[in-house]
């Protein structure tokens, strides 16, 4: 299936606006693997027939790795302008598969005059499914499997949001399992805090391998994640227990495309 | 002669009470100015679920019904202190005993019901730090006066109930001696007899009484003296400091107001680069490198820590044996602000001692182990916010010194110049609309 995707430039050239803006970020942007989750949801998007539209070139980093390794000067730039351009084409609501972008958009922005309502993908496609636009085909892939579900910080501690994930993993027709440590106890991957982009301190052991052993015990076949970043650490990890032929990282979004057989 | 030992007692106790609560005072107002004035109903709210109802504490049951007794024993046992005040004051005995009568007997028994829970769970307490070896409550940041101070307190509180119960059994023994009467209190009648019957001298029996009730009040004011000295200073700080709990959601760091003013003035072509600021006020820092650079409920959270180290045991840096422990953060905010608090008292308020919290307390290879993952701010069970510290400093390192991890100099370079922490070019953002 082709994607269907329009940025706001072009549908202001067409006189429209869409319904909804999907905030890609840079993860899901540059990143291989996050890329494959952007298309997923595009996907899903697409299958609805949601009208939506991105910034495309005009989107910028949301700032929050400069905001949290103690940059404010490059994140209030970075969020000055991002405001700037989504106050320009008026942008109501944004839908983003980046827990990190959803905590700066919906959190921080509001200060420096974004005001918008913000709501992870997960949450959207919640929506989806309750109000009947998306139904996911009885097509058994997920049938009698195990899944786990790491909640990335930024949505589940730094946000509250630890239910639309797991309904949605309900909805496969899997079996939730939970790692002994989850929900508001999660353990963090170790790629928050703009660690993701340099190495770890000196420890007796990575952060993404301890938590990727919590994963390991559950006898899961697929750890779900909602992070583009946190996908990235449990995936190292995985291949660090050499487990990457008998479990997969997955995020939400591609478990639903699966599911849905797009 | 009693009267005037307990007048003068109470009165020089409270005094320095007193006063080293101004001082606390003082040093929480060497901090930055911080609104947390608003939503005042979510306010009282957060304070009765979190302080009074100890709700985050049942995140470990065991823990917590322990620590439930010694709570409940000290909260009741004020009442008692009433009487014993007027009973030092006036020289009388059980003053309140003829006139409430059979209230006053249920009263009493109450109280001794929560002082056996509370002995009890401080000896669990006890054996759980020395004996059980607890991890959390065994850590190199605890070493020395932590230590020592956390089984102080629970060896104050055996001596206090020790004293208790010397008090009321040797009363009910005199009483039984003296007129085979009992005072029915519930668990004093017995204890009474079994510790204090084969004595039968009344004398002595009313000396050890005096002994119980002297000592119980000496340790009442010792307590609250060594209070301030110690991190058992919780038990008041736990209610304010709930109240002006963050109420935002966790994620959020607040945008810097200082930056805004400078960013906007960059952006705004407007803006006319030469002209200078009105007032010649010195320009704020960015960031935290001392104490007096952190907001005042930064340092209330600091005299508010119970050195529990739940924050530590979740801590993903601390786990995996970084140095970081945010249970230290606050451990050494407090210390300094103690610090630079008696400095600035002996030296004047605009005295420096050249010391700071960062470097001296704090090094930086603490502070970029950090994920940013608020786990220690679920875990704690008094609302503090460690991670709001190491943030102001790591903006210190970052802003005022450029002081910063080279992986990360690349990935700001990166924001800046093309919009993304990698380094791409932002024309190609869209490229994976295009790929298969
Ligand atoms: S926010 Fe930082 S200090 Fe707190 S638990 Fe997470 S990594 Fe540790
Ligand atoms: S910050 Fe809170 S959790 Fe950590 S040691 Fe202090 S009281 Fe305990």
């Amino acid at each position: 299936m082709n994607i269907q995707v329009r940025t706001m430039a072009e549908m202001l050239a067409a006189n429209e606006s869409p319904e909804i803006l999907f905030w890609v970020g840079c993860a899901g942007s540059f990143d291989d693997r996050a890329k494959k989750i952007t298309k997923a949801l595009v996907k899903i998007l697409n299958q609805c027939k949601v009208n939506f539209a991105i910034l495309g070139t005009e989107e910028s980093c949301s700032g929050d790795p400069a905001k949290r390794a103690g940059n404010e000067f490059t994140f209030q730039m970075q969020a000055l302008m991002n405001i700037e351009i989504l106050n320009g084409y008026a942008v109501k609501k944004i839908v983003t598969a980046c827990p990190h972008c959803f905590n700066s958009l919906k959190n921080e922005y509001p200060g420096l005059g974004g005001n918008y309502e913000v709501i992870h993908h997960t949450q959207l496609i919640q929506d989806l499914i309750y109000s009947g636009k998306l139904t996911l085909a009885d097509n058994g892939t997920f049938k009698g499997k195990k899944i786990t579900f790491h909640d990335p910080c930024y949505l589940g501690r730094a946000n509250d949001v630890y239910e639309a994930p797991r309904e949605l993993i309900l909805k496969l027709d899997a079996e939730l399992v939970e790692m002994k440590r989850c929900k508001a106890n999660g353990l963090c991957c170790g790629a928050g805090g703009a660690q993701m982009f340099k190495e770890a301190e000196k420890g007796s052991k990575e952060i993404n391998i301890e938590r990727t052993e919590d994963a390991l015990q559950t006898n899961a076949q697929i750890i779900a994640t909602g992070c583009p970043f946190c996908n990235t650490m449990m995936t190292d990890g995985i291949k660090h227990a050499q487990k990457e032929s008998t479990i997969h990282v997955m995020d939400i979004a591609e478990l639903i495309a699966n599911a849905a057989d797009l | 002669m009693h009267q005037l030992i307990f007048g003068v007692l109470a009165l020089l106790s409270t005094g320095f009470f007193a006063f080293n609560l101004y001082k606390i005072a003082q040093n929480i107002h060497l901090g930055l100015p911080l609104n947390r004035s608003d939503q005042k109903a979510k306010r009282w709210k957060t304070m009765l679920l979190v302080a009074l109802g100890q709700k985050k504490m049942f995140n470990r049951p065991i823990a917590a019904l322990l620590h439930l007794t010694i709570y409940a024993a000290f909260v009741i046992t004020q009442i008692e202190l009433i009487e014993i005040f007027i009973d030092g004051l006036s020289g009388s005995h059980r003053y309140f005993q003829h006139s409430l009568g059979a209230f006053y007997t249920f009263t009493i028994s109450f109280i001794e019901i929560l002082s056996i829970l509370a002995f009890i769970g401080t000896l669990a307490f006890l054996a759980r730090r020395n004996m059980l070896k607890l991890p959390r409550l065994n850590m190199k940041e605890l070493a020395g006066w932590p230590t020592k101070d956390a089984n102080l307190i629970l060896i104050m509180e055996i001596v206090l109930i020790a004293c208790i119960f010397t008090m009321n059994g040797a009363d009910e023994a005199a009483l039984k001696l003296h007129s085979n009467l009992s005072n029915d209190f519930l668990i004093s009648k017995s204890i009474g007899p079994l510790l204090f019957g084969g004595i039968d001298n009344l004398n002595t029996l009313h000396i050890l009484e005096q002994v119980g009730w002297w000592g119980h009040i000496i340790m009442v004011f010792a307590f609250m003296n060594y209070l301030p000295y110690s991190k058992h200073l919780h038990i008041f700080f736990a209610f304010p400091n709930t109240y002006y709990s963050k109420l935002e959601p966790k994620g959020q760091i607040e945008n810097m107001p200082s930056v805004t003013n400078e960013v906007k003035l960059m952006l705004d072509p407007n803006a006319d680069p030469y002209s200078t600021p009105t007032n010649d006020a010195p320009a704020a820092r960015f960031g935290a490198k001392d104490i007096t650079d952190l907001t005042w409920k930064s340092l209330m959270d600091a005299y508010s820590c119970t050195e529990c180290g739940r924050c530590t045991s979740v801590c993903p840096a601390n786990i995996t044996g970084k140095l970081l422990s945010p249970r230290k953060i606050m451990m050494d905010t407090r210390d300094r602000m103690a610090e630079l608090g008696n400095y600035k008292r002996k030296n004047g308020k605009e005295s420096q001692d050249g010391k700071s919290l960062l470097g001296d307390y704090i090094s930086k290879e603490e502070l970029w182990a950090c994920t940013t993952c608020n786990a220690c701010v679920q875990e704690c069970p008094i609302n503090i916010d460690p991670l709001s510290i190491i943030i102001d400093l790591r903006r210190f390192l970052v802003m005022e010194e450029a002081n910063i991890p080279s992986e990360l100099t690349g990935m700001l370079t990166n924001i800046e110049n093309n919009g993304a922490p990698w380094q791409f070019a932002s024309n190609e953002r869209m490229n994976w609309s295009k790929e298969e």
